[in-house]
């Protein structure tokens, strides 16, 4: 069983490891065991950007034990939002913690100087971090640091880039160059730590209850995956694929969600495919590699046949947020918008739609030239790379805001209503209709994938409100255990209640459905109660006023729908804790 | 003999689907991880350069079994080593002897070295790796 806790404390430069059998048994693991230790450790009061706040990054049962379990949770109090923070990577880091031997990091204090952490197996190394202070590229710290440590391919190496040390709220941290905790700002919370970054290595193994059954239900696993179409398609174009149906269905946000079409032909997953794909990779013990990797060359206009070809990952979320979100067509622009934002360790999602905001901030006269120094145009990639650099390096008030986030921006400058951030968080890239924008309200994290709104939107025509709550719940909730094994949510499809069970046999563990669903259920409340009392109460003022003026596929979402929808939540879910 | 080689590495996207293959392999002690891996998947220092997987390259006169001192890796026919774990005294010499650094230490303390037995190619999904007879 994997039950074994780190924490790190950056005060005093210490660290323990407990064993807490009790957690693992209780809660599975990554979400489940998350939070409670988030309960345990947490003043839910504290400042999230003090030394009081703490990092729980959490993997499961089946993290070395099965194909797809490759993320790692990561829980901490959100600077964006000020309440429960939440966010998810793939890449190698939750291998990488199971084989230094722990199912949870936790991360407390503050350090004086700047420093970063590095886990090998049971030890904890406190490095001076002074030097590497200041580097404005996230790819190159993370060069430096895999050149001086060990561990090459039994490693990972998470790090807040530029933008996390300069406190932007949406700052994220990378791992493996293409993967993220990429929202609720956990690069703020590294920045404010004075932690540059965290190298987990080890080659701690672990043994099997049963050895012959689990390598049946692995070879099972296995070839359901690599025989699946549903995994296919994360190969195949990825989650870019989506661009072109979305935005024929009329439910891809485009401008600030002024448009309902967009001329995205050019940033179409079959595009990039055709003219830029370079590779795919995995992260660690997944055999689908989705992460899609393009090669933009590019000229040096000053210097005739000197070029330079940089790699830049792409998905679906980054082409709506940083392409039709602000009006970019053509996938030159894109990509170098793209690693802008990657250079500096920022979330896309929330960046793009920043920059919508203040583009119609802008453009309607709530801010002008003397706040946003460039000429904000939908479309202009060349003001947006400015734009993006001055959140980051804060040059005046306007700015400072921005990179507190829209909500907050649009909270001083005016412009609340067209502010695309649902309970704080900005909006993913779906405007499909209801059930989508009450996922995003409701879901846990406020993020698309906590219930799936948006593909609910596209399957099922015509529920009332109280349906597509408890839809919406029930799938919440079942994920809830997928993200405490913790399974990645392409695979959602692969590892269905029953397999689950019978995965868990091998390891030692008797878990029936219905005790699997429980759990689930369990997990949720247990969250839904924390960001209770951190704060959150879903209501319909943390849905700005354009969700009911655009067009969805739906037609105009009306208000009433809404209030129902929230009044039926609170009355049937939050009134139970 | 069979032996273990790179079919197109540039296929391989990094995933140690045959990491954790090579450890789950051995029947008598069925290890959950990569840390008992003879093979390891590796970044091109970082992925934005790819990746590639580092495994015994069957070497005819492999240095780790001359620099061996309990003769528990001794050279295999048709090239590289067969390993005998229980006389191995966890000096690493052979660690240290290989070039190409395909040797790996493992939690136990003791080494993991590639024996050539293809396990692993039935758990490549992209088709990098390959037996060939020799």
């Amino acid at each position: 069983m994997i039950n074994r806790v780190l924490t790190i404390d950056l005060s005093d430069y210490t660290y323990q490891v407990e064993e807490r059998e009790d957690l693992a048994e209780e809660w599975i693991g990554g979400v489940g065991v998350g939070i409670q230790i988030l309960k345990e450790r947490l003043n839910y009061s504290a400042d999230p950007l003090s030394q009081e706040n703490v990092v729980v990054f959490s993997i499961g049962q089946f993290t070395p034990a099965y194909p797809y379990a490759s993320k790692t949770v990561a829980l901490f109090k959100s600077p964006l939002t000020g309440e429960l923070g939440e966010t998810h990577a793939g890449g190698r880091t939750a291998m990488a913690i199971a084989s230094a031997g722990f199912m949870s990091v936790v991360i407390e204090g503050r350090s004086e100087k700047p420093v970063y952490i590095v886990i090998d197996g049971d030890r904890v190394y406190f490095r001076d971090g002074r030097s590497l202070k200041g580097i404005r590229d996230s790819l190159i710290l993370g060069r430096i640091l895999a050149e001086i440590e060990g561990g090459r391919g039994i490693r990972s190496i998470i790090r807040a880039g530029y933008a996390g040390e300069k406190l932007v709220r949406f700052a994220c941290l990378t791992t493996e160059t293409y993967r993220h905790f990429g929202r609720l700002g956990l690069g703020a919370v590294f920045g404010s730590k004075n932690l540059l970054a965290v190298v987990v290595m080890g080659n701690k193994t672990y043994t099997p209850a049963d050895p012959k059954l689990y390598r049946e239900v692995y070879s099972e696993i296995y070839r359901i995956g690599v025989e699946s179409e549903a995994m296919k398609k994360y190969h195949l174009l990825g989650t870019a694929e989506n661009v072109l149906p979305l935005n024929e269905l009329g439910g891809l946000p485009v401008k600030n969600l002024t448009e309902q079409r967009f001329d995205c032909e050019d940033i179409s997953g079959e595009k990039f495919a055709e003219g830029n794909l370079g590779r795919r990779i995995a992260c660690s013990h997944c055999p689908t590699a989705c992460i899609h990797i393009a090669a933009l060359r590019e000229e040096y206009e000053d210097e005739k046949y000197f070029f330079k070809t940089i790699m830049i990952g792409y998905d679906y979320e980054l082409i709506y947020a940083l392409g039709s979100m602000i009006g970019i067509r053509g996938r030159g622009d894109l990509l170098k918008l793209i690693h802008r934002v990657e250079s500096y360790g920022l979330d896309a999602i929330s960046t793009g739609v920043c920059l919508a905001w203040a583009t119609e901030a802008f453009k309607r006269g709530f801010v002008s030239r003397d706040e946003t120094i460039v000429d904000l145009e939908f479309g202009s990639s060349a003001s947006y790379l400015k734009a993006i650099d001055y959140i980051v390096n804060q040059p005046n008030k306007f700015y400072s805001a921005l990179a507190r986030g829209a909500k907050f921006a649009a909270e001083k400058y005016g412009g609340t209503e067209f502010a695309m951030t649902l309970a704080g968080n900005e909006m993913p890239g779906y405007n499909t209709g209801y059930a989508n924008y009450i996922g995003l309200i409701i879901g846990l994290r406020h993020s698309h994938l906590d219930n799936g709104g948006y593909s609910l939107d596209q399957k099922a025509k015509g529920l009332n409100p109280e349906e597509m709550v408890n839809r919406l719940v029930k799938e919440e909730m079942w994920r809830q255990v997928l993200s405490s094994l913790v399974v990645c949510f392409f695979a959602r499809n692969v590892f269905k209640p029953d397999l689950v069970s019978r995965a868990f046999l091998p390891l030692g563990f008797e878990l029936t459905q219905e005790e699997l669903e429980k759990i689930g259920e369990k997990i949720y409340l247990e969250k839904l109660k924390l960001k209770k009392e951190m704060g959150y109460e879903p209501n319909l003022s943390q849905i700005p006023e354009r969700v009911f003026e655009a067009e969805t596929p739906h037609g105009r979402l009306e208000r009433d729908f809404f209030e129902n929808a929230l009044n039926y939540y609170r009355k049937t879910y939050l009134s139970r804790i | 003999m069979k032996i273990l080689r790179l079919a197109d590495v540039e296929k391989c996207v990094g995933c140690s689907l045959c990491m954790l293959a090579c450890s789950r392999k051995n029947v008598k002690n069925q290890r959950i991880g990569v840390g008992h891996a003879g093979i390891r998947a590796v970044s091109l220092s970082g992925f934005e350069r790819g990746a590639t997987v580092i495994f015994c390259h069957a070497c005819i006169e492999p240095p780790c079994a001359e620099v061996c001192p309990s003769k528990a890796l001794k050279p295999r026919k048709g090239g590289g080593v067969t390993y005998n774990e229980k006389v191995c005294l966890s000096c690493h010499n052979c660690i240290s002897a290989c070039k190409i650094g395909a040797i790996f230490e493992r939690d136990d303390g003791k080494i993991s070295v590639c024996i050539h037995c293809g396990y692993c190619v039935d758990f490549c999904p992209h088709g990098v790796l390959e037996v060939i007879e020799v």
